[in-house]
């Protein structure tokens, strides 16, 4: 028989078994289909409440959990940083339980300190989604990655994935470790100096500084956006400089695998880390990754939205 | 072990199907419109059976779909974890269509319900039939089959199962399993 889904919350891919993340993969490939439907939604979640709480500015991630919500009929709330009470100094644990008080089902939740949605996870009843905590985890966007890898690749175990750019701010790549790690692809990390973490090859994966090596044979590079408003403390000399070294065009791709895939969790700064050409190019399936997203992040809500668990009354 | 009782042999499977293709080419007269779409997943495969003695008969190949209700489901969340997900397939417009719904066993008549809503989404067929390879009775919701391989009389406690070789099992069946045993 199947492995079935008995976790309360979704925090990171750390903790996933292979088993819970092809349930999650699986499942999400069923729901793709509901967005090509003249009716893009099911009462799956009817009666059920959803808060979205984004402590950190964040467009694409929560408005793709948005509609997912809303394409399972779930009611949903949304408090955005600015507007919240947090601004007033309420403490995280006391916002969340005013929004548990209110009967809500899931808190999707994005913060900019590592660690927030675990410390919150026991303390509620609510499930809990992690939508991207500080530095840690991002689980739902390395879940779409995987997918779009295994929808354009078929596969996952023996693929070679590079991620270029800021490694170490970056929760999207860390999520991504885990989950490739287990399901059996090769990993390298590539970037200057100053943002590949100390140690990180203790994750199983490979890190260089020489860009040629991150692209030649890779499967798929991902490329991470170069996080503007993070370089105050300037990690590199400056901006063209990276673009110089670290820069994705079409002449780097020479000598790149004729069928490698350029993946980018978004926003894109185009001419810094890609050029505009390649965004858009055939290697492309950026846009392909926002429309997994929304599959994605359906099958995690659906999922988390199970009846009784062990240990309940 | 509880024994089953068997009401339908394989031949009788091939019959009951071929009389419904029948029925089903007479009540539409013909082919014009006419769709088949059976339930995940003993629907769907009785549902591609009846495409084929369709074919037999009249020389067309019906469109087939397949519908997973899972997400319909009156009872969804109240029963643990939850059940697994799988793809609707319906490769078509069903708007203006004489869509005919295949299940294998009929009882209350919610998976039906669930099933209806779930066409309903995907556009305003011209109607809706129902065919079912066994219909036991106990309906709690107003829905009655067009079409009918055999009529059960059963028991709330009894479990009626529809095995075909698609599933894996050796040969087909029909079969009636008792109440279990209270302990």
């Amino acid at each position: 028989m199947s492995v079935e889904w008995n976790r309360k919350d979704l925090l990171g891919l750390r903790d996933l078994t292979i088993e819970e993340i092809n349930l999650l993969l699986q499942t999400a490939k069923s729901f793709q289909e509901i967005s090509l439907r003249p009716v893009k939604k099911v009462p799956a979640l009817r009666g059920r409440t959803v808060a979205n709480l984004f402590f950190e500015p964040s467009t694409r991630t929560r408005i793709s959990f948005e509609l997912a919500e809303k394409r399972l009929s779930a009611d949903t709330i949304n408090l955005v940083g600015a507007s919240s009470s947090m601004v007033k100094g309420e403490s995280l644990k006391d916002a969340a339980r005013n929004i548990e008080a209110l009967k809500v089902h899931i808190v999707v939740m994005r913060h900019s300190a590592s660690g927030a949605p675990h410390r919150l996870a026991p303390a509620l009843k609510a499930s809990v989604i992690n939508a991207g905590d500080g530095i840690n985890e991002h689980p739902t966007q390395a879940l779409l990655d995987l997918f779009t890898i295994l929808e354009k690749k078929g596969k996952l175990a023996g693929l070679k994935v590079s991620f270029i750019g800021d490694i170490l701010h970056s929760r999207v790549t860390r999520s991504n470790i885990w989950g490739l790690t287990k399901m059996g692809a090769h990993v390298t990390v590539c970037g200057p100096k100053t943002l590949l973490p100390a140690e990180i090859e203790k994750l199983g994966v490979h890190a260089t500084t020489n860009l040629h090596e991150a692209v030649q044979d890779a499967d798929v590079l991902n490329l991470l956006r170069i996080q503007l408003e993070r370089q105050s403390e300037s990690f590199f000399p400056s901006i063209r400089e990276y673009a110089n070294s670290y820069q994705i065009n079409r002449e780097i791709l020479k000598e790149a695998k004729p069928d490698v895939l350029i993946m980018h969790p978004g926003p894109v700064n185009r001419g810094i880390e890609i050029t505009s050409d390649v965004v858009d190019g055939p290697f492309s399936v950026i846009l392909d990754q926002v429309t997994h997203g929304l599959a994605v992040r359906m099958a995690v809500l659906y999922l988390l939205s199970g009846g009784k668990r062990e240990g309940e009354e | 072990m509880k024994s089953a009782k068997s009401l339908l042999d394989p031949d009788g499977i091939r019959r009951a199907l071929t009389r419904i293709a029948h029925e089903i080419l007479e009540r539409n007269k013909g082919t014009k419109d006419l769709v088949l779409i059976g339930i995940r997943t003993g629907g769907a495969h009785l549902a591609r059976r009846i495409q084929s003695e369709i074919k037999a008969i009249e020389k067309i190949e019906v469109l087939l779909g397949v519908v997973d209700i899972t997400l319909y489901r009156d009872d969804l969340s109240e029963r643990g974890p939850q059940a697994k997900i799988r793809e609707t397939e319906i490769p078509f417009d069903i708007t203006e269509k004489k869509v005919v719904l295949v299940d294998d066993v009929l009882y209350t008549g919610r998976t039906i319900r669930a099933a209806l809503d779930a066409l309903i989404d995907f556009g305003r067929p011209q109607s809706i039939q129902l065919a079912v390879l066994a219909d036991r009775g106990h309906r709690e919701l107003p829905i009655k089959p067009d079409y009918i391989g055999k009529n059960i009389p059963t028991s709330q406690g009894e479990t009626v199962e529809v095995r075909l070789t698609e599933d894996g099992h050796l040969q087909d069946d029909l079969v009636v399993l008792p109440s279990e045993e209270k302990p």
